[in-house]
């Protein structure tokens, strides 16, 4: 450790001038700094116009990162995380850990939210993906899904945020008549994955018919693999949203670079990196328009609990949907 | 000197004791019954049992506190006194030198012992491709190496034949000769004890008796002894 | 034993009580930031079904691999090094690679599911308890094979030799030699499979197939992930650990030396009956190469596509692992050597206990919990490599001490009072003695060490930085971020270097030994 900080201080002294450059640390999710998301580019983008050093920390997954916040407390480095989504908004501000961003960001999100501690900066619709030249004909709507033979793998809501997600879909969607519904899926469901990797792996593997992910899966595998014979099911009850978010910690040393970060968040710069990195929709819309594929499968009706009832209600869906599934 | 003073061994349920001592150059044969304890006064002295009272001396000096490895002993085992993977040269130059960095005179003195006990250049063979009395042998070339003032032998030529065992006798007389040794050797063979030349100490219910001179406790051996020799 | 107290008995009992410290103090740092301790049913059920699967995958593993040790034990065939060398590999794949190339076999859309439904049989499902089982009995049961066949290889050739001499036939062979045998390696391996199992995580819930298949690990997880309730957690993990101890205990218990007694280390080769006993052989041997062989082909074929065009953090990040593991290895099997050598002496429950409870440490509890103590003192970021290497020296020195312990049991009784009488002690004493009796076990132990230390990513998460990613952390983002193709590769090229440290220790062992 004492060597540690003799090469901390040797550096220092040796090199006054970076010492200068104040260092904005973002706590995000780990597949946003990786080499193929947007870490790289946003990162080069801000720091040309910020004259500091953008520092990516990633943080395993998205239900990750809230636990590493609460975790670090106010002793945190971190002046920005970046990637919570909104069923983890309400715990997040809940730790009074994060500070109020003070803007009125507009975006084009089709449904309308506001958080005084948190800004979007891309979202998505869950969805369950299918192969089209194998299942031509996808069901409308989770009774006809659970109606049919097909197979599904979804993940578990205890540990992935699109399995929570989907919890809150069909709580949204039903209800209390969510419980018949999950009781209705029972026989559909092939298996209930960790995270969301494992399970998109097992569909391509071909273990399954559908797969929980999002609208904008069939995108990537027509742009990054040219590869058409993806499509999302449309469900008339509505598709469940996810917003992912970023907010500033009260904890911060660089305030006015955390805020000038969030600004630029919503700027072209950053938005038009996300479409084919993060493979979601960029809150603003940036001008060159959204990229092929992303207008294939646009639900008609959005669905999102508020942060705080999709909190109070997390509880009972997880023991409902337990009960349910326990075979 | 060695001396066994108010000596007492304990291992479970079984208990025996000595109280005696032996001269620096003495030759004992140790004899009695199977159980009786032979090989138990023999762990004690090379260091690998506690007495459970008394006191193992030589030259004066408590051993109690002496590592089995530092101790004035060389103990031959009825088996395992080689170590397999290592080579014959190796096993003997283990008794100069633990971690076998020989000098060139080690070496000579090495190859010396082996000549001397009959094993002319076998030092490369691995204990494995000896015979037993050839394993022997280098068992006791090592002890001629080691040239410790106390020689332990508990039965290791107990599965010789008659006659391998008669020049085994020989050359432990030889190295006890050459090195001034005491020599402390089990055996159930009376023709051993005698081949030893020196002293018996008969070991019966639980008690070494003092040494006394081999021909003299054959020719009027006392109750035990006769019982333990089978003569009527 | 009239010998001096040596500083080796302090080392060990020393070292024990670090590695206890190492497993104890990152929970009660968990602990202490909850308050109280509160399990719910969940938990509970939580905890039976763990308990549950782990029991039946150690047992099916360990009774699988017996037919298949011996086996290996008494037939020489071509291909024999190869199977041995192979039984390395399922036990070093990341959970999720394992899963897919077994889905590969047994999955719904699997080769064995197409040949059923060629044959107009219905097809099978995988997923459930069942499916659980066969995962753990494919990544477990060469481990415990591996352990078997050590224990046979142990039966000292003037042992073999006697019984043959005295006609025995196969069963009188095994009352005599291979029944005590197992009874002392057989304890051990059911152990480490069972607590291995037991913390057993990504498998069981791919392969559950509901959330009924829930294991104690998950209920952790998700307790820091999503409620952030440390003293649960805490909770949850004290539980795990304490039926890890509790099946420590046990196996200690009805662990009963063989006590063979020295050989002069000369090869001979068990008696290898004919008839039926032959035909048994040849069919466990089948059986298990296809039955590992097909998933490996599997993870190979997903593999090879994505080789040619692979990411560049690919190669600095293998390379960062690859140091990973060498460090981790050295220091674990130093450590494992030490307290296996001590606990031969003297058998202590300190040391046994010591070498066992990592095994059933959560990953997640350790990980946050040396992050709480590790952060008031240093950005735990900079420290990624070094703790990485730290946990891994935890998790893998189990395993090596199981492996190193009977042999080294048997060095100190056959041989101990010959190199005591001979004051070969210290650095000689290993030189001459140990590191030549023990080459077999140290390099098979050294491989799996550092084959798992490639492979963990459990803890790292915590720790990982900006620049310091490992490969299986690569290939995680990977397939999070819809590159399976490149994951395969990465994941190819993550099994194909444990594979190759495993390889070129335990390869070496054997060669040292020989």
């Amino acid at each position: 450790m004492q060597r540690h900080l003799l090469a901390a201080g040797l550096l220092t002294i040796a090199t006054p001038a970076l010492a200068e450059t104040p260092v904005l640390t973002v706590l995000t999710y780990d597949s946003f700094t990786s080499e193929w998301g947007p870490g790289p580019a946003i990162e080069a983008a801000f720091e040309a116009t910020c004259a500091c050093d953008l520092r990516f920390v990633p943080a395993g997954d998205g239900a990750a990162l809230l636990a590493r916040v609460q975790l670090e407390g106010a002793a945190s480095d971190a002046d920005v995380v970046l990637g919570l989504d909104t069923s983890l908004t309400a715990a997040a501000s809940a730790t009074q850990l994060f500070a109020p961003h003070g803007k009125t960001a507009s975006t084009n999100l089709p449904v309308d939210f506001a958080d005084p501690n948190f800004l979007p900066f891309d979202w998505g619709w869950f969805a369950f993906v299918h192969d089209k030249t194998k299942l031509p004909e996808p069901p409308k709507s989770f009774e006809a899904l659970a109606a049919s033979d097909l197979k599904i793998v979804i993940q578990d809501p205890r540990s992935s945020t699109p399995g929570l997600g989907l919890l809150m879909w069909v709580k949204a969607a039903y209800g209390d008549r969510a419980p018949e519904i999950w009781q209705g899926l029972a026989d559909n469901i092939v298996t209930v994955t960790p995270g969301w990797s494992e399970a998109y792996g097992l569909f391509l593997e071909g273990e399954a018919d559908m797969v929980l992910s999002y609208t904008t899966s069939p995108a990537y595998h027509l742009i990054a693999e040219s590869d058409d014979t993806k499509g999302a099911a449309l469900f008339d009850e509505g598709h469940y949203m996810q917003i992912e978010v970023a907010g500033k910690l009260a904890s911060s040393d660089q305030p006015d670079l955390a805020d000038q970060f969030l600004d630029f968040m919503l700027t072209e710069a950053f938005q038009s990196v996300i479409p084919q990195t993060n493979w979601m929709y960029p809150a603003v819309t940036p001008a060159s328009g959204l990229p092929e594929g992303f207008d294939a499968f646009r639900p008609a009706k959005s669905l999102l609990l508020a942060p705080a009832q999709a909190q109070a209600a997390r509880d009972a869906a997880l023991a409902e949907w337990q009960a349910a599934l326990a075979r | 000197m060695l001396q066994l003073d108010r000596l007492t061994l304990t291992q479970g349920s079984f208990q025996m004791t000595a109280d005696w001592s032996a001269n620096p150059d003495a030759r004992i044969a140790v004899m009695g019954p199977s159980g009786a304890g032979k090989s138990t006064l023999l762990a004690a002295i090379a260091g690998f049992l506690k007495p459970s009272s008394g006191r193992i001396l030589w030259q004066g000096r408590d051993q109690a506190d002496v590592p089995a490895g530092e101790r004035p002993v060389t103990i031959l085992f009825q088996d395992q006194n080689l170590f397999p993977h290592l080579t014959v040269a190796q096993n003997l130059g283990l008794g100069l030198r633990p971690d076998l960095r020989l000098t060139p005179a080690d070496r000579a003195r090495l190859d010396e012992a082996l000549a001397r006990v009959g094993l002319d250049g076998m030092g490369p063979r691995r204990p494995a491709q000896l015979s037993g009395g050839q394993a022997s042998r280098a068992a006791l070339a090592r002890a001629l190496l080691r040239a410790r003032p106390i020689l332990l032998l508990d039965e290791p030529f107990a599965a010789l034949g008659p006659a391998l065992r008669g020049e085994m006798l020989d050359l432990v007389r030889a190295v006890a000769d050459e090195t001034g040794a005491l020599v402390l050797m089990v055996t159930h063979d009376p023709k051993d004890a005698l081949a030893l030349g020196g002293d018996t100490a008969f070991v019966a219910e639980g008690i070494v008796h003092a040494p006394v001179e081999t021909r003299a406790l054959f020719a009027n051996p006392p109750k035990d002894v006769q019982d333990y020799l089978g003569r009527t | 034993m009239a010998s001096r107290a040596r500083p080796l008995n302090l080392i060990a009992p020393a070292l024990a009580a670090l590695l206890l410290a190492l497993v104890l103090a990152p929970l009660a740092a968990v602990g202490w930031r909850g308050a109280g301790l509160s399990l719910g049913p969940a938990d509970w059920a939580a905890v039976r079904f763990s308990i549950t699967q782990a029991l039946l995958s150690a047992v099916f593993s360990t009774a699988l691999a017996i037919p298949v040790a011996r086996a290996l034990a008494r037939r020489r065939f071509p291909g024999r090094t190869l199977l041995i060398t192979l039984m390395g590999a399922p036990f070093l794949l990341p959970a999720v690679v394992a899963v897919l190339g077994l889905l590969a076999v047994f999955g719904r859309s699997g080769l064995l599911n197409q040949a059923l439904i060629a044959l107009g049989l219905p097809p099978i499902s995988i997923y459930g308890l069942h499916g659980v089982v066969l995962a753990h009995v494919f990544l477990n049961l060469p481990l415990a094979t591996r352990m078997i066949l050590q224990g046979w290889l142990s039966i000292p050739s003037e042992r073999i030799r006697l019984a043959q001499s005295l006609g025995f036939g196969p069963s009188e062979t095994f009352r005599h030699l291979e029944g005590p045998m197992l009874r002392e390696v057989l304890p051990g391996v059911v152990l480490v499979i069972l607590v291995i199992c037991l913390t057993s995580f990504a498998v069981v819930l791919t392969l559950g197939g509901g959330p009924s298949a829930t294991t104690i690990e998950l209920a952790i997880y998700q307790a820091v992930r999503f409620e952030f309730d440390l003293s649960r957690a805490a909770g949850l993990a004290g539980v795990q650990l304490a039926v890890g101890s509790l099946a420590a205990l046990a196996a200690w218990l009805v662990t009963s030396p063989a006590g063979f007694g020295a050989g002069l280390g000369r090869e001979l080769n068990l008696s290898a009956p004919e008839g039926w006993r032959r035909a048994g052989d040849i069919a466990a041997l089948s059986a298990v190469a296809l039955f590992l062989s097909l998933p490996l082909g599997a993870v190979l074929l997903r593999g090879l596509p994505g080789l040619s065009d692979l990411p560049a953090v690919v190669l600095p990040a293998a390379g960062r692992s690859v140091l990973v593991a060498l460090a981790s290895s050295s220091i674990a099997t130093t450590a494992a050597l030490t307290l296996a050598l001590a606990a031969a002496r003297r058998p202590q429950m300190l040391l046994g206990a010591a070498a066992t409870l990592p095994l059933a440490t959560s990953g997640l509890v350790l990980g946050t919990g040396l992050f709480l103590l590790i952060q008031p003192f240093a950005t735990p970021m900079t420290l990624a490599l070094p703790v990485t290497i730290l946990v891994n020296v935890a998790l893998s020195l189990p395993y090596l001490y199981r492996i190193l312990l009977p042999e080294a049991r048997a060095v100190h009784s056959d041989y101990g009072r010959l190199a005591d009488s001979l004051a070969i002690q210290g650095w000689s004493r290993l030189r001459w003695l140990i590191l030549p009796r023990l080459a077999r076990p140290l390099g098979f132990g050294a491989g799996i060490a550092a084959a798992l230390s490639m492979g963990d990513l459990g803890v790292i998460a915590l720790f990982a930085g900006e620049r310091q990613a490992t490969l299986p952390l690569v290939v995680s983002q990977l397939t999070g971020a819809y590159r399976m193709e490149a994951a395969a590769s990465a994941a190819l090229i993550l099994v194909t270097l444990s594979f190759a440290l495993f390889w070129a220790c335990d390869a070496g062992g054997r060669r040292a030994a020989a």
